[in-house]
């Protein structure tokens, strides 16, 4: 099948700005779902709001686009009540890591098997170009006219620390990569970060000399570089690569065997012998 | 056959076992008392019915979870307090207007801000109706006992699935904290949602209403219907539209699925209205008070009567409506455990057509059944 197939081509031309690569990302992550070999129909993609959350309403699957900072919320309540179904989230750098932050360390911390997929632009598009908590100290933004003096956050080294079990960054130059590394995040049996740096020539790259898209995606390859096995340094903001691959224990499937499989069989045991309020819901 | 058997019960679990009983099989939420027993209890007896239960990261979380459970088929609830259910607020409205069905529980404590948490009042009543932004329907149960808590539980499952929509418990820190010795039914009717009828197929337009019902069959996520879900304003395919057309026709659509129905799911309770010159209009464990303040002023000659709307919103039209029209209403009393909020809704519809006067407390403390007599007799002796 062709990328197309998994898109509702009914709903383009999308809304995204010529030279946004959001749909360069979308297109990677479409690759990676077939790679994956995962049922479309037992698929959920689940996004907050912001142009990269967005995507989910051109990709043909059960697609949820929730309130603003709210993806990981909802998607945890989809995991949690149907744990067959997989879920894949598509969220913004704001949406992702200033509202919705304190929802992205819990989904870490829990290591429910969710993919989370950050489109990073490094700025609030949407709006017209605010700074996010991503967008790199220095740089220009609506709301920062004389230069950001807010420290962005490493999402790689957050998801890391708050537990998640496979983190990745890769960028829209970088397309054949970030598709490994999605592909990887979903076959991973836990929580998944991938952070995908992505350009928005309109809102970000106008303020900081970068309207052209052409500009935008040297900017990319000049500023990141390939993670390498024992080095101490980089020289380039962006480090690219697979941080955490390991396996731990899943939420979901955690919850079944600790909880449910054990109190379900006592009770289908001994059904009578907890106490009289169990009467009430027989 | 009846085998009807008395359980004590707090109102707390009665409302966790009643949500068990409707079929819920997915509760998501954030400890806040009063509340937390709700989350305790479902923690406790929901796996042992297949079902699951988390704790979420904060009360946001809790109805974005649940909303998101609902969406897979899972009947779904929350429960919170006032700061929680300020906080919920925004979700409230993206379950409306995605027409999710999900019951949220509100045990009303003081407020604002903090303000007492382990002491009852009745100060979100229009935060029910008027909460979250924009045009919506509103459906708010309210139990006065321990058996509503289980039974109006059940009503607001039944509903939810019915409507497709976010429906509300909201009762007091006294009812959800009591203990009753509560005699349940064998049976309870329920209500499941009607699922599509149709296959998945290209055709398949997710916001299609019922004509009759206006409400669109729902189809769970994971058989193969591949739809959208959004907060957006959205046409019947569930997509996005800027169309000022289709927005209106969404908007009065939801507002209506209700509005149309509101007639027959007015749920009261009357005291000695047959008669009755000076009606108090109760709920929650105010209604509790009122009931001994309309014993003992009847043992003083006075024809004092009680209406306890069980269905706070829809606000009960009919019901108010006849009781003006076949009484001598000299005045209507509205005793609440806050400055003043479901008397404007009684002094709308009564329209001038009667004296409406508001009985206040705001200390924290249960009503006194003389706090309500005494402002009546003052009324009734001028």
């Amino acid at each position: 099948m062709t990328t197309l197939d998994y898109l509702r081509q009914d709903k383009l031309p999308h809304i995204w700005c010529a030279g946004c690569t959001n749909g360069a990302i979308t297109s990677a992550v479409i690759r990676a779902i077939e790679n994956s070999g995962i049922d479309r129909d037992k698929t959920v993609i689940v996004s907050g709001i912001g142009c990269s959350s967005r995507a989910p309403g051109y990709m043909d699957f059960d697609t949820l686009h929730t309130a603003h900072g709210r993806a990981l919320a909802f998607a945890t309540g989809v995991k949690m009540a149907n744990p067959e179904l997989n879920v894949i989230i598509i969220s913004g750098d704001g949406d992702a890591a200033a509202i919705g932050g304190n929802h992205l360390i819990h989904a870490c911390r829990r290591n429910i098997d969710m993919t989370l997929i950050v489109i990073n632009n490094c700025i609030y598009g949407m709006t017209a170009g605010q700074y996010s908590p991503l967008t790199p100290t220095g740089a220009f933004a609506t709301t920062a006219t004389y230069g950001n003096v807010d420290r962005a956050f490493d999402l790689v080294e957050l998801s890391k620390g708050s537990g998640a079990t496979y983190v990745a960054r890769s960028t829209a130059y970088h397309a054949p990569q970030l598709q490994r590394y999605v592909e990887a995040g979903i076959k991973n049996k836990g929580f998944s970060v991938v952070e995908a740096i992505s350009t928005c020539p309109t809102y970000f790259g106008r303020r900081n000399a970068m309207a052209d898209p052409v500009k935008m995606m040297e900017w990319l390859k000049d500023n990141s570089e390939n993670k390498r096995d024992g080095a101490a340094e980089y020289t380039k903001p962006y480090v690219l690569g697979e941080f955490v691959n390991k396996t731990e224990a899943e939420y979901t499937a955690a919850y079944d065997r600790e909880i449910l499989a054990k109190v379900m069989l006592k009770h289908a045991r001994h059904p009578g012998d907890q106490g009289q309020e169990e009467r009430g819901a027989e | 056959m009846s085998k009807q058997q008395a359980v004590l019960m707090q109102g707390n679990e009665a409302c966790a076992l009643g949500a068990i009983r409707a079929g819920m099989t997915f509760y998501s939420g954030y400890p806040i008392t009063p509340s937390s027993e709700i989350a305790e209890e479902c923690s406790i007896h929901l796996p042992k019915h297949g079902g699951r239960f988390i704790q979420m990261e904060d009360e946001i979380a809790g109805m974005a979870a649940a909303l998101g459970g609902a969406l897979t088929g899972a009947k779904v609830m929350t429960a919170t307090s006032g700061p929680g259910f300020s906080l919920k607020q925004e979700l409230i409205g993206y379950g409306m207007i995605a027409e999710i069905p999900c019951v949220l529980v509100n045990i009303m404590r003081m407020g604002p801000s903090t303000g007492l948490p382990t002491s009852p009042a009745q100060g979100d009543v229009m935060q029910a109706k008027w909460g979250t932004h924009g045009d919506h329907p509103v459906i708010c149960l309210c139990p006065t006992s321990v058996k509503e808590m289980y039974e109006l539980t059940i009503e607001a499952f039944n509903l939810a699935e019915r409507f497709r929509t976010v429906v509300m418990v909201l009762t007091d820190e006294v009812i959800a904290h009591m203990r009753e010795g509560v005699l349940l039914k064998d049976d309870y009717p329920l209500v499941h949602r009607k699922r599509p009828v149709d296959p998945p197929g290209p055709d398949f337009l997710p916001y299609k209403a019922d004509p009759e019902t206006l409400v669109p069959p729902m189809a769970d996520y994971g058989q193969g219907y591949r739809y959208h879900t959004t907060g957006l304003a959205h046409t019947e395919n569930g997509f996005p539209s800027n169309s000022p057309r289709i927005n209106e026709a969404l908007i009065k659509r939801i507002c209506e699925k209700v509005d149309k129905f509101a007639h027959e799911l007015e749920m009261n309770e009357f005291v000695d209205t047959d008669d009755c010159e000076h009606l108090i209009i109760a709920y929650a464990a105010t209604a509790r008070a009122a009931k001994f303040t309309v014993r003992e002023l009847r043992e003083k000659g006075v024809k004092a009567g009680l209406m306890i709307p069980k269905m706070l919103w829809p606000f009960p039209k009919n019901a108010l409506n006849e009781l003006l029209s076949k009484n001598n209403l000299k005045s209507i009393f509205v005793p609440e455990m806050n400055m003043g909020q479901y008397v404007h809704a009684v002094r709308e519809e009564v329209a001038g057509r009667c004296p409406v006067y508001h009985i206040d407390d705001v200390s924290g403390e249960l009503f006194g059944p003389h706090t309500i007599g005494n402002k009546i007799m003052e009324v009734a002796s001028k």
